[in-house]
């Protein structure tokens, strides 16, 4: 197993409370980047080439680098901490064993952006971890790591962490700020971005939770250091979550770049398929990221191995390649129904669309309505043909990236596993699914 | 001032100004259509995508295009912006399939909506829409509701392009108008059934764009096309009490604020002049609205000209 830098210290006693924080080389981070000035804690950033752990892979130190700095006007840094997309669970594992470590990251990093006041918004489920976090952060208070003059250096910060009511929509930055202000949780048009005018109309930054807890062994290590973790401008670790019909399902840090091959099958990590069978297929970082079937996750078109790192899972683009997105692995092994997958990955899309802009509010149902008609063994070819068409009227004519989130597992899906619809068309009645069929139905089964 | 081009035609606009409205600037065919945008009514659109366009230049200064296609309501100009909209095959496939969504869950019941014959799905769909349609289950539906008493609300027609939530937030001072529920079930709706009392809230029905908030005091009480509508005015201390009035032979069956051609209004006005002032001498008539030939409205509205230029055609011989 290679370097963990962030869970790498869980196993420790009271890694979740201040003392055991500290007692661990806690908040050693901050003392070395109060010292520093904000630019240096930035440009520390832009050389570890860390990349948002969000989902969109974005280089974080550019992203700080565009924050507008009108005179008079306060910045404010936001975590997004509503992370709610199906097969990505690793910012809940790292708030509710490690909260001082984005609590110190957040510090770190409201420091270098010049913000007063920060933000972490949780999403509404978590409210396990919320009462963690505010716990902590009154320990963090306590200690003098936030409020006035934190650590003698004159830098004030006030940290909130707001609590969502549970939509997935929220998690869009632009609907995490409105959702912030106490509006309803509508992504708003781009431009103007965050960076010029977000969170009460200033300048704003939104980051991961993950994202903002590894500038804390950036800070502590050198960014130049950080930057020989991984491999090519995919530097550092990563969380992943897998989950699936495999042996060990859990969150994992890998050092970017560590072959899928060896994730999958490897003891350290997944440790291999569930009851020996064959892989099917793999939905490589969260539901929204095209699907791959196992010829391609292994290895990409050209035949080289594929590697865990934002450049080798994109390679081929979106005809045989996929995204790292946010992290959250899915294994299916051959006995999984991609089809049935898909069905539920866009009912999920359609109970989540915020219905603001008509393609996605519209088309997310239609699709769903397709798909159960698929399972339920009435589709013909055409189906197949129109659910492609609407895809593609819905991928990339939305207001926020929920309309492609959608999209895209429709589109590999269907790229990669048509031979599987046409198998549902043709076996007609008889395929009827009839758990899946009175679940849906809300009816008992005789 | 920046420059830009739309479909080979370049105009000069001031600094700030969407392509919609330079596209308006130039006129004719190449106008996208708009849906939710209202230039009276800050923040809207950007929701309904029918006005998409193809940026293939971005500007002088940075000439790559566009990686998306753009909603024009909201996408200021740039110099030496190019932009096409009906030259690209993209944007009109693009807008046929909107159009297809608008109308999927659109309960189509024209014959019986106030709306018809000045509606813009009507329009939408016929300019830029396929025949027929591909969705074969089930439309969405709501109960009919009332918003206070003069307003009634028909979820089942609406499209949800919050032009009515605009005005709920700009015009009226209380706000108990908003958008309930998500995705295609999200509604138009008010606090608890609560009846707007403003002054102006009579403006939503004018901002809707299709059938679904519409004028009690008018309803089923004739198609807009036996109508014949007029310019007035009169004195009102609330509004400018420029209006347009749908005579009836010698009834004034509603009152209206008076649109564009763009389909907005250039005045809102307030309940009492669109109610409550329903006989023809509380209101100083200034003449007969010019209405586009190719309307359904202009249906009779020229039938007296032509009664005219025939007597005229008798006289002289």
């Amino acid at each position: 197993m290679g370097r963990q830098l962030l869970i790498n210290d869980l196993d420790k006693e009271g890694i979740a409370t201040l003392a055991g924080y500290k007692a661990n080389g806690g908040y050693a981070a901050l003392e070395k980047a109060l010292k520093m000035k904000p630019e240096e804690v930035v440009s520390e950033v832009q050389k570890s080439g860390l990349r948002g752990r969000g989902g969109a892979g974005f280089p974080t130190g550019m992203k700080w680098s565009f924050i507008a700095k009108p005179p008079g006007v306060p910045r404010y840094l936001v975590c997004n901490a509503d992370e709610s997309e199906p097969g990505t669970f690793k910012d809940r594992y790292l708030m509710q064993r490690k909260p001082h470590i984005l609590i110190e990251g957040m510090i770190i990093s409201s420091f270098a952006l010049g913000a007063n006041t920060s933000y972490i918004y949780i999403r509404g489920e978590m409210m396990y971890q919320f009462h963690i976090l505010e716990k902590a952060i009154q320990e963090a208070y306590d200690a003098g790591y936030l409020g006035k003059n934190i650590l003698g250096t004159g830098y004030d910060l006030d940290l909130y962490v707001h609590c969502g009511a549970g939509a997935y929509i929220c998690g869009e930055e632009t609907g995490l700020i409105e959702s912030l202000e106490g509006k309803r949780g509508n992504p708003r048009i781009k431009p103007p971005f965050p960076a010029v005018k977000g969170v009460w109309q200033c300048p704003t930054v939104v980051n991961n939770v993950e994202t903002l807890a590894a500038v804390v062994p950036i800070i502590n290590m050198t960014g130049d250091e950080y930057a020989k973790i991984g491999i090519g401008k995919s530097t550092g670790t990563k969380l992943i979550s897998a989950s699936g019909h495999i042996n060990k399902p859990g969150v994992y840090e890998i050092e970017l770049g560590v072959p899928v091959e060896e994730f999958i099958y490897s003891d350290v990590y997944c440790g291999g398929i569930k009851n020996g069978k064959k892989m099917k297929a793999v939905v490589a970082g969260g539901s929204s990221v095209p699907i791959l079937p196992t010829e391609l996750i292994l290895k990409t078109a050209k035949g080289e191995p594929r590697l865990m790192s934002y450049e080798s899972l994109n390679d081929g683009g979106f005809i045989s390649g996929t995204m790292l997105g946010s992290g959250g692995f899915i294994v299916m092994d051959e006995d999984t129904s991609v089809v049935k997958n898909l069905w539920n990955f866009t009912r999920f899309y359609h109970h989540e669309s915020c219905g603001q802009c008509s393609p996605c509010r519209e088309g997310t149902g239609w699709m769903e309505k397709i798909l159960h008609k698929f399972l339920d063994g009435h589709a013909t070819v055409k189906d197949i043909d129109l659910l492609w068409d609407i895809q593609s009227k819905i991928d990339s004519r939305t207001i926020c990236p929920l309309g492609e989130a959608a999209a895209w597992p429709v589109a590999s899906t269907i790229r990669h596993f048509r031979s599987e619809f046409e198998e549902y068309i043709n076996k007609g009645e008889g395929f009827k699914d009839v758990k899946h069929y009175f679940r849906v139905n809300n009816l008992q089964p005789a | 001032m920046p420059k830009v081009t739309i479909d080979g035609q370049t105009i000069e606009v001031p600094e700030g100004t969407s392509i919609l409205n330079a596209a308006r600037l130039i006129g004719g065919e190449i106008v996208p259509p708009a849906m939710c945008y209202y230039t009276k009514l800050e923040t809207s659109g950007g929701y309904c995508r029918t006005c998409m366009v193809k940026v293939v230049k971005g500007s002088e200064k940075d000439p790559r295009p566009m990686p998306k296609l753009v909603a024009s309501c909201r996408q200021p100009v740039m110099d030496g912006m190019e932009v096409q909209n009906i030259t690209s095959p993209e944007v009109v496939e693009a807008r046929a399939g909107v159009v297809e969504f608008l109308l999927m869950n659109h309960p189509l019941d024209c014959p019986i909506c106030d709306q018809a014959g000045e509606c813009n799905l009507q329009d939408l769909g016929f300019e830029h829409g396929k025949e027929g349609t591909r969705y074969e289950f089930g439309r969405r539906e709501f109960e009919k509701k009332d918003i206070g008493d003069k307003i009634q609300l028909h979820m089942t027609r609406c499209i949800l392009c919050y032009r009515c939530v605009k005005v709920a937030d700009q015009l009226c001072p209380s706000r108990v108008h908003g958008v309930m529920n998500r995705g295609d079930v999200s509604e138009i709706s008010t606090y608890i059934e609560k009846a707007i009392d403003s002054e102006m809230s009579g403006n939503m029905i004018d901002v809707c764009p299709v059938g679904a908030l519409t004028d009690k005091t008018f309803r089923f009480k004739s198609r807009v096309w036996f109508t014949k509508p007029v310019e007035a005015h009169r004195n009102c201390t609330k509004c400018s009490g420029n209006v347009r009035l749908w005579f009836k032979g010698e009834d004034v069956l509603r009152v209206t604020g008076r649109k564009d051609q763009w389909g907005e209004v250039k005045e809102f006005i307030c309940n009492e002049c669109r109610y409550d002032k329903k006989s023809v001498s509380d209101w100083v008539i200034e003449q007969p609205t010019h209405v586009d030939r190719h309307s359904v409205i202009s249906q009779n509205h020229y039938e007296n000209l032509k009664q005219i230029k025939l007597d005229v055609k008798k006289l002289k011989k």
